[in-house]
């Protein structure tokens, strides 16, 4: 294949369970919740998907599995920081290192066992076509799912009556109380459903793309996530263009190194990076202004 | 080798567990006349990863269950997922306050606490797995090792008979000189059944990061790769994306057979009982000090027991394949026997080993080049 159709394909499949993750985290942070627990909720999806596969024998159940794992790690910190009040910093962390001890150690019996994976699904007809075939439509399903949960979720969070509750939680929270509505509950029930999104990229990651359980396997993926809904300025939409975007730039290094490059594995091993410094830049001040200003509030209070 | 969070955390649990049952002891006051460690009736292993990982951890465990066999009266001391730091010494004090006299501390980066855990009990063996004293060797510790790169040289005669495309493919972590001789190796034995086979080597810069192992292994694929192989610490990845794409696969660690029945060709695989049992005899029959095993001890083909052994093979290796194997593994274990017997050249086509010279373990424990026929660029 060419080394763009490579890259290209590859930044897909590598770049969808950090696409999943983002896509949960904009829909909490645009009700005001930052979850920086998002890598924890990646891992026990990763795990809860990985064990119930190998246990029913249907990557389906594991499927659902990891969304539910995802959405249970997300309410102990709605519980914690909507009910409870606590910093949203140190909850999401402290979430993240329960769910590490927590997968490492139950995780530890599903090293190395064999799982039926979600297979390869080539789409008839589109699959075929020259260069967009192989970059799109030769994949597993559950990133043809993707494709449709992304335009789903800016529907949702743009067009109904939800997504402006959602919104308006997220931007004025005391207008919300006003016409009767539970910010607090609107809230909680966004940063569950991002991190049941969560699980479902963790899930991604064990069932579909790596094939395999291993501790701290998403070794910081969650964390591009929540950093590339701030790159995205909270667009489901600009979330997949990023998402994809690291996925090649992770993509990129080994294809170079296939074709024989004479680059340095160690300069390439940083272009994931390089790519966040420069669209760091480019962005500016921009995406701050575009945050949901009950976010700002959360960056504000926490010094 | 591998050091995580997850693994500290892990780690920090199994210290308390340990912790709970250890007696309050002294471990200064049983000190005896005898020689180190002998006469002992415990015996400890620590891993720095999970004892079922597929891969260096479990086959430690392995060999643990084959002392276990041989010495039935024996308590088997474990202790999983120890970091490379005080925690492997608290986790090995431990296990001396339970009795064990002699332990087995088994990642590269336990040697800093074996050392220091061996100078507090004169009494007890320390010996490490895969490190070396560099100053002088205490009486009551040691390093062993084997030499990986023979089964690989072997493995690799496997690769280059069976492969269509000529295109071998290697996922490795970092270019250190262990990997690069495996590497070597490999290229050179699949060079010596087949002069066009080529080996395309793809770095992952970590030891187990499924996601960077499978975007190596679809990009060594996409090139037309068809047998993959690895040095990483789980393997799992690799060879199921192998096994997905029709291609072949070489194991290491483990025999992964069950999961690529299709392309199983065959794997350098670990099997640390016959030299274990053996360190564990010495030990306890008292003749500890002043053996092999009392300091930096490596194992190949010409020593014997070897811990590093080739697995069983897959369909795809015809019984000509197979004779040449044996036939290489025989030449081998001879003096003029070896993966890197001169004339070897590198990269570049320079003649790096004269023809005729055979490099010692120690200059192969130092290797800094890819040889003729490796494809890919080593970070300096």
């Amino acid at each position: 294949m060419s080394l763009l159709e490579d890259v290209m394909g590859g930044g897909v499949r590598g770049g969808t369970s950090i696409m999943y993750a983002a896509l949960g985290e904009t829909i909490g942070e645009r009700a005001g919740v930052i979850n920086l627990g998002t890598e924890g909720s990646m891992l026990v999806g990763a795990l809860g998907a990985y064990a119930i596969a190998v246990e029913t024998g249907d990557p389906w159940w594991g499927v659902v599995a990891g969304a539910v794992a995802g959405g249970m790690l997300s309410g102990l910190h709605a519980y914690l920081v909507v009910r409870r009040g606590a910093s949203q910093f140190a909850s999401g962390l402290s979430l993240l290192f329960l769910a590490l001890g927590l997968t490492s150690l139950f995780g530890a019996a599903y090293v190395g066992q064999p799982v039926v994976a979600l297979g390869r699904w080539d789409v008839p007809v589109l699959s075929d076509l020259p260069v967009l075939g192989p970059i799109l439509f030769r994949h597993d399903p559950l990133i043809y799912l993707s494709y449709a949960l992304v335009p789903l979720t800016w529907w949702v969070l743009f067009r109904t009556r939800i997504g402006l509750l959602v919104r308006t939680a997220g931007e004025r929270s005391d207008s919300l109380e006003v016409n009767g509505y539970s910010a607090a509950r609107i809230r909680a029930g966004a940063v569950v459903v991002g991190g049941m999104f969560a699980g479902l990229g963790g899930a991604h990651l064990s069932i579909a793309y790596a094939n395999a359980w291993f501790e701290n396997m998403v070794s910081g993926r969650g964390f591009i996530a929540v950093a590339l809904v701030i790159f995205a300025v909270w667009s489901p939409l600009r979330v997949m263009g990023g998402a994809y975007l690291f996925g090649m730039a992770i993509a990129l290094g080994p294809a170079l190194q296939a074709r024989g490059s004479e680059l340095n594995q160690f300069a390439l091993d940083v272009i994931p990076f390089l790519l966040t410094l420069i669209v760091l830049a480019v962005l500016g001040r921009r995406t701050l202004s575009a945050a949901p200003a009950e976010l700002k509030r959360v960056f504000e209070n926490s010094t | 080798m591998r050091k995580s969070t997850a693994g500290a955390i892990a780690g920090v649990a199994v210290t308390l567990v340990l912790t709970s049952c250890a007696s309050a002891t002294d471990p200064q006051s049983d000190v005896t006349d005898g020689a180190p460690g002998e006469g002992t009736t415990a015996i400890g292993f620590i891993t720095v990863g999970p004892k079922d990982d597929f891969g260096y951890n479990q086959a430690v465990f392995e060999g643990s269950e084959a002392v276990k066999k041989a010495y039935p009266d024996m308590e088997i001391l474990t202790a999983e997922n120890v970091p490379e730091d005080d925690t492997a010494a608290t986790t090995m004090e431990k296990m001396i306050d339970k009795g064990a006299k002699l332990i087995f501390a088994t990642s590269y980066g336990h040697l800093d606490a074996a050392l220091k855990v061996a100078e507090a009990h004169p009494d007890v063996v320390v010996v490490q797995q895969g490190n070396t004293i560099t100053t002088d060797v205490p009486k009551n510790s040691g390093t062993y090792f084997g030499t990986v790169y023979e089964p690989m040289y072997l493995a690799g005669i496997a690769a280059g008979s069976a492969t269509k495309t000529d295109k071998l493919g290697y996922v490795y972590a970092f270019p250190i000189p262990q990997t690069i001789a495996n590497i070597n190796a490999f290229e050179q034995g699949a060079l010596s059944v087949n002069p066009d086979a080529e080996t395309i080597t793809v770095s992952t810069s970590d030891w187990c990061n499924p996601g960077k192992q499978q975007a190596a292994a679809e990009s060594l694929l996409s090139q037309d790769v068809d047998v993959l192989t690895q040095h990483q610490d789980c393997t799992a990845t690799v060879i199921q994306a192998a096994e997905k794409a029709g291609a072949m696969t070489v194991g290491y660690h483990a025999d992964a057979s069950s999961i690529a029945p299709e392309g199983w060709l065959t794997g350098a695989v670990w099997n640390w009982g016959p030299l274990y049992t053996d360190i564990v005899k010495t030990v306890v029959d008292g003749d500890f000090v002043g053996s092999e095993y009392n300091a930096n001890f490596r194992v190949g083909y010409k020593t014997g027991t070897n811990p590093f052994v080739l697995a069983g093979y897959g369909d795809q290796i015809s019984e000509a394949t197979q004779k040449a194997i044996t036939e290489a593994q025989a030449w081998l274990a001879t003096d003029e026997g070896s993966p890197f017997a001169g004339p070897v050249e590198d990269q570049s086509g320079k003649v790096v080993i004269k023809d005729g010279a055979i490099p010692t373990y120690a200059e192969n424990d130092g290797m800094g080049f890819f040889v003729k026929g490796v494809i890919g660029k080593l970070a300096q």
